[in-house]
């Protein structure tokens, strides 16, 4: 079955019980398409509408394309300093 | 005198000091700084301790990203950055800001800029301890009050 890997933190680690998420979605496929699938997950009613989402390491906008080899984490609000 | 950007994320006790020397150099005449620290109350409820978690690739890349936009906007600065990650206690340096210039202005202007940026932009999650035991991860956009530390 095709799955992006998705990386998890604090809260969404919490919620989805683990920090790396297979989700079933096939890449290329758009930052949105991945976080719908997870919502399907168990764990997936914990996210916003809209979580920030960083692809290789840059904050990226739900029409951002994910390839297979991406390094995608759904991010919770962040709460630094 | 060092490159006019530095950052780190670190699992160490932050060194201001440090920091201070690092943005030091013959041409500046003021040098700003800043010093985040886990406070003992947030929205009424005792907090003896707060875990800070980065995602730390991330987090060392956009720090760096910020102190550079600092440099881009207030031409001729030298910023410092150190946040620390792991379990802090009440009173321990969360993160710490250093910015010299020529003149005051631009120092302080950027370290404002700094803290207020990396605060919204900067992957790194904090988890509060309580009094009573619990913890919980804290999420400013669900509360209309200042966050807690810094």
């Amino acid at each position: 079955m095709a799955h992006v890997t998705v990386l998890l933190f604090a809260s969404y680690a919490d919620a989805f019980g683990t920090r790396t998420l297979e989700v079933p979605v096939r890449a290329p496929c758009t930052v949105a398409e991945v976080v719908d699938a997870m919502r399907s997950l168990p764990g997936g009613d914990r996210l916003p509408s809209e979580p920030l989402v960083a692809v290789n390491h840059v904050w990226s906008a739900p029409e951002t394309l994910v390839q297979s080899t991406d390094e995608v984490a759904v991010i919770p609000p962040v709460a630094g300093g | 005198m060092a490159d006019a950007a530095f950052t780190d994320v670190t699992h160490a006790p932050l060194d201001l000091g440090a920091l201070i020397a690092r943005v030091a150099g013959p041409d500046a005449g003021a040098i700003a700084s800043f010093v985040g620290t886990v406070r003992n109350v947030h929205e009424g409820r005792a907090v003896t301790g707060i875990d800070y978690e980065a995602y730390e690739p991330m987090a060392s890349l956009e720090l760096a990203r910020v102190a550079n936009e600092a440099v881009a906007r207030w031409p001729g600065v030298r910023v410092a950055i150190s946040h620390r990650v792991g379990t802090l206690v009440v009173g321990d340096a969360s993160v710490a800001i250093a910015v010299a210039s020529a003149r005051r202005a631009p120092a302080l202007d950027a370290v404002r800029f700094v803290i207020e940026t990396l605060k919204v932009r900067v992957p790194i999650w904090k988890r509060e301890h309580y009094v009573d035991g619990t913890r919980a991860w804290v999420d400013p956009t669900a509360s209309a009050h200042e966050s807690a530390g810094a």
